[in-house]
């Protein structure tokens, strides 16, 4: 019995956190969320360096042949960090590659996603919050024509890997002059969204894309659950330290029990979440009856419990946490994203629920 | 991650099912028993075993068993699916005992320990004070030693069993002249004397669980005391440390949920099965995040215990994670009912309702696990204190509270 992390596991949770407090502290959150760039490439050659891009490829095609939880363990080293960047799709993409693509599209396209070299992204979302696979409307071909929301990071990006009508899934390059990339205003400037118009772009499908679509969904939501834990953590840590400093009436706020019970109630959200994602994590290889139910449990609960936990840290901060200038909102904005994307909690409940059978 | 115990522990689960399939229900002539007395010999059969009572010596009637965390586990698991009786609940047997074990002296073992675990003696807990409640260490009930008693004054308030108990352990103020936390002795007494007045309290629900104890001269032999003069506030806090206090927490909650589920799948909306309604089964879903939290955070704490590292905050949170479900699904529950939550539990007739009345039991029985053993304010004030280092607040009180522990 042991419902832990590995010691490698720790090992890469403390060198990560060590990595991202000198190469991309709270200091440089803030500018890239004020320019809104949201890609630092030198940071992003960083993390390539530390093979977290192909933490999960196999290792013939460049990666580490690691498992979901340690990919979540980067995960929620970002959440708790804040860190910008395209690294959820991009290491989707990867997977739905590795999973659904022929023999000719993982060489081709895996050395160069698990090494950074070349970035993919995704482009699910359609119209009325149609993440899903089930979902998806834009007719597969060999050329394909349509749009697609909330495609993260799209600007440079070489690679798009595309859902498409039935489930399943295409690749499309960035380069194709088929493809049109609108940005959209966006509340997270730490992951820029575009509106991508596809006409008559041309679409490389993967053989297996109906069986790695849903897959790739499930790993994601580990991710995003993943992240809003280490999130709603930090959003904790920053209440708590503020309280411990900030002085009113002559002491410390943090003596005050109506401010202690917000916190106690914020730890109570958040700490005994995490092992959701762990098991869902975990699951996701080992346990592939229960992926799906847990992976979708795990991200409502977890980023619902992230915004809970995220507003409670702009109360407890008070005047100073309505500001621009108060680190808190790149946490309350990355919890709107959580949340949001790939679907939201309501959801993934229904989704859960539909597939319980509750007379057991 | 491995969720497996091991082969040599799947061996032991699988000896425990043997036993229990030889074991439990009770058959033949035994079968015709009161369920009191089936319960009783079961568990006898199952401590000869080696399954209960495992770290309370065989000369006192346990099985005296090496502790283990992985096979109480598997033995919770296996009895709980076989639905068959666990050691016997209640403050004799899950405080006093453990009490006496660790503070008591050989002969205040011999003469209690046995029948309370055979469950002949009941006790019930003297603590909490009128004005002495979440501040239990202010407690003025008073013991004065005369020639070999001891001759207590004063009174406690929210004491269970007080009917069916022969005995009390009670905190009592021996040393006036000493500190708040070190002037209190554990005392053991019997309840049925001349100088105690047992006045039961209608609680909410309309039964009396709870009474008022009133001390008039109550009287109680010298060498009941335990642990030293002064002790009784360390006394009362060091019986955390045995194995089955250590989970349960994820269990409990699990439990409860089962129950609202087949509640859900019971009740019918226009038709159909309120479970089927999406509206219900995505509150349901909600409430399974915060179940399967508790589960897995029971978990972690397990794995950490058996590997001596620590659990950081979670152990804090266990019991305020509880009350918080509990309410969550007594609050479900409610609309889950409809209008038969009108009704008053057990008071009407069976035939003539649903017999989902009874929920509000736990209705209401989950506000009181919000306040009982430490309010749920209180818990909140122990998790920003202990586990987020939060400074403590200034109160008038708090000189002399430093030198104690809550």
């Amino acid at each position: 019995m042991n419902f832990d992390l590995s010691e490698e596991q720790r090992l890469l949770e403390s060198s990560l956190d060590r990595f991202l407090a000198e190469r991309c502290p709270v200091a440089r959150v803030r500018e890239l969320f004020d320019s809104g760039e949201g890609l630092d490439e030198t940071l992003w050659r960083g993390l390539s360096e530390l093979g977290v891009m192909g933490l999960h490829l196999p290792e013939e095609y460049g990666g580490s042949g690691l498992e979901l939880l340690d990919l979540a363990v980067v995960a929620e080293a970002f959440g708790r960090h804040a860190t910008p960047g395209p690294f959820l799709e991009h290491v989707l993409g990867g997977l739905a590659i590795a999973l659904g693509g022929s023999e000719e599209q993982r060489s081709r396209w895996l050395p160069g996603l698990a090494s950074g070299e070349l970035r993919v992204s995704l482009a699910l979302a359609e119209g009325e919050d149609r993440w899903q696979p089930e979902q998806w409307q834009l007719p597969g071909g060999a050329r394909v024509s349509g749009v697609k929301e909330h495609v993260p990071h799209a600007s440079g990006a070489d690679l798009f890997v595309v859902g498409l009508h039935g489930g399943t899934l295409g690749l499309v390059e960035g380069s194709d002059p088929g493809l049109r990339g609108e940005p959209l205003e966006i509340l997270d400037r730490s992951r820029p969204l575009s509106r991508l118009h596809l006409d008559g772009a041309g679409c490389d499908l993967l053989p297996r894309g109906a069986e790695a679509a849903p897959r790739m969904r499930d790993a994601g939501l580990v991710l995003l659950a993943a992240d809003a834990c280490g999130g709603g953590i930090a959003c904790l840590d920053l209440a708590v330290a503020y309280a411990g400093t900030r002085e009113q009436f002559g002491v410390k706020i943090g003596s005050f029990q109506a401010l202690k019970h917000q916190l106690a109630d914020m730890a109570i959200h958040i700490h005994p979440a995490r092992g959701l994602f762990w098991f869902a994590a975990h699951a996701f290889e080992h346990v592939p009856e229960e992926s799906a139910v847990s992976a979708a449990l795990a991200k409502a609960h977890l980023t619902d419990r992230f915004l809970d936990v995220a507003r409670a840290s702009v109360e407890a901060h008070g005047g100073i946490g309505y500001t621009w200038e108060c680190d808190v909102q790149f946490w309350l904005k990355r919890a709107v994203f959580d949340r949001a994307f790939l679907g939201d909690p309501s959801c993934h409940r229904r989704r859960v629920a539909e597939q319980m059978d509750w007379s057991e | 991650m491995d969720f497996s115990f091991g082969s040599e522990y799947e061996a032991f689960r699988e000896t425990v099912r043997v036993f229990l399939g030889e074991n439990w229900p009770l058959r033949g002539e035994e079968a015709d028993l009161s369920e009191s007395e089936r319960a009783r010999r079961f568990r006898r059969r199952a401590t000869e075993a080696g399954y209960l009572y495992r770290n309370i010596p065989r000369r006192f009637g346990g099985s005296e068993q090496p502790p283990d965390l992985l096979e109480a586990q598997i033995l919770r698991e296996e009895f709980g699916r076989a639905r068959a009786p666990m050691e016997l609940t209640g403050q004799g047997p899950q405080m006093v005992v453990p009490t006496l074990l660790e503070w008591g002296t050989e002969w205040q073992q011999e003469r209690f320990i046995p029948k309370t675990v055979e469950g002949d003696y009941v006790w019930c807990q003297g603590y909490s004070e009128p004005g002495a409640g979440s501040d239990l260490a202010s407690l003025q009930t008073r013991g004065e030693r005369v020639g070999d008693e001891w001759v207590i004054h004063g009174q406690k308030i929210w004491t269970t069993h007080w009917n069916r108990a022969q005995y009390m352990f009670a905190l009592v103020r021996t040393e006036p002249d000493a500190s708040k936390h070190e002037g209190i002795s554990y005392l053991l007494l019997e309840m049925d004397q001349p100088g105690i007045d047992v006045r039961p309290l209608k609680q909410i629900t309309g039964a009396s669980e709870f009474a008022e104890v009133f001390f008039d001269g109550a009287r109680t032999p010298a060498d009941w005391i335990v642990g030293e003069r002064g002790q009784g506030w360390r006394v009362s806090r060091s019986l955390l440390k045995h194995e089955r206090n250590m989970l349960g927490s994820g269990a409990r909650a699990q439990g409860l949920f089962r129950s609202l589920i087949r509640l859900a799948t019971r009740v019918e909306r226009q038709g159909h099965k309120a479970v089927d309604d999406p509206m219900v089964a995505e509150k349901l879903v909600e409430l399974m995040g915060y179940v399967r939290s508790q589960q897995y955070s029971s978990y972690i704490q397990l794995t950490r215990e058996l590997q001596g590292g620590e659990s950081g905050l979670l152990p804090l949170l266990n019991k305020i994670g509880n009350s918080n479900i509990a309410q969550q699904i007594s609050s479900i529950a409610l609309s889950l009912l409809g209008s038969d939550s009108l009704l008053a539990p057990g008071a009407n007739p069976r035939g003539t309702t649903s017999g989902n009345e009874k929920w509000m039991n736990q209705f209401m029985g989950s506000l009181g696990e919000s306040i009982a053993g430490g309010t749920s304010n209180i818990q909140r004030n122990i998790i920003a204190e202990r586990g987020l280092g939060l400074p403590r607040q200034e109160s008038p009180a708090s000189k002399d509270e430093a030198g104690g522990e809550r």
